[in-house]
């Protein structure tokens, strides 16, 4: 009899579980993983230069030395888009603008097949080729 | 009775290992890590031609066309062409062979049947000067493709990186320029 309960108990929790496992990301629109203001340190940096379209161009030289095709681009926003396939669709729209007299903000946000990315290791990576292509050291915000 | 929640436990097992992957998306090592051969890459897609960097685009601009590609995104602020093209790519040694082993086996494998071409063309000047015979501009240019089987399923994520697609595309690019320097 006692087993007899373990088994329900059992099928109950594996279902469950399963269940939760199949169910998609919750708010896929609005959906904001940390907090904004942690992911947005993590995607952002600043670079010493007031020159928002040599960063620009760097940026672009750098996503097509990782492999991108570049999609979009706008110069009045500035803003690019750009895609990597390889065997994945890795995707990642960059934004600079000016901050202050002498500083520029970079920001990065990636996608990988479906899902958002935000792991630090990665942007700090693209951050990395990219202050290598800029000759400039990047800070965090 | 004993084997049943050995059952149970591994389903459960199961359910927490989709759950764990479920969380973390597992992005390749090697994306967004410059590696050697992406300078080898770099050498394959880019030019300089002894002109300005509007001359080189609009030149450019004419070889996409010419190769049927439709324009998608442009930017001179950047310096940037983006475009596509839908071709077929159906390939007869893939149908041989998926016919082939439909006959032994009586399985017939999906054969792919579009292609969905995209490419950038990004320009960036290395010296400018008032006479547009003294400007020096980069180009390159990348080209990658998803190509879809039979069944509309994607078979193909890829980087283009043939030798010889990268040497015909800029000798198009500098008979282009000659084309327009000549207003022909």
């Amino acid at each position: 009899m006692k087993t007899k309960r373990l088994v329900v108990l059992w099928s109950i929790a594996a279902l469950l579980l399963l269940i939760c496992a199949c169910a998609p990301a919750a708010r896929p629109v609005l959906e904001a993983g940390d907090s904004e203001v942690k992911l947005r340190s993590i995607q952002s940096r600043v670079f010493d230069t007031p020159d928002e379209n040599r960063t620009m161009r760097a940026v672009i030289a750098t996503l097509q030395d990782l492999g991108f095709v570049i999609d979009k681009a706008n110069s009045s926003l500035g803003i690019v888009s750009a895609t990597r396939l390889s065997g994945y669709v890795l995707k990642m729209t960059v934004s600079v603008r000016t901050r202050g007299e002498t500083q520029v903000l970079v920001r990065a946000n990636a996608q990988y097949n479906l899902q958002a990315i935000e792991d630090p290791e990665l942007y700090q990576r693209f951050f990395v080729a990219l202050s290598q292509s800029m000759f400039l050291a990047a800070h965090h915000m | 009775m004993r084997y049943k929640i050995v059952i149970q436990f591994i389903a459960l097992m199961l359910g927490l290992l989709l759950m764990l992957n479920n969380c973390a998306p597992m992005v390749p090592r090697a994306a967004l890590q410059l590696a050697p051969e992406n300078a080898g890459q770099r050498l394959l897609q880019s030019r300089q031609f002894d002109t300005d960097e509007p001359t080189l685009l609009s030149a450019g601009t004419a070889v996409l066309q010419d190769l049927g590609f439709m324009i998608e995104d442009s930017e001179p602020a950047y310096g940037l062409i983006s475009c596509s093209k839908h071709r077929d790519a159906s390939r007869t040694e893939q149908m041989i062979g998926a016919f082939a082993l439909a006959m032994f086996t009586g399985v017939m494998l999906p054969v792919d049947r579009e292609q969905w071409i995209r490419a950038s063309v990004v320009t960036q000047p290395v010296a400018v000067d008032t006479d547009s015979a003294k400007c020096r501009t980069a180009v390159r240019v990348s080209f990658q493709r998803i190509v879809r089987n039979q069944l509309g399923k994607v078979s193909r994520l890829e980087s283009l990186v043939e030798p010889q697609m990268y040497r015909e595309f800029f000798e198009k690019l500098s008979r282009s320029l000659f084309l327009e320097a000549h207003e022909l």
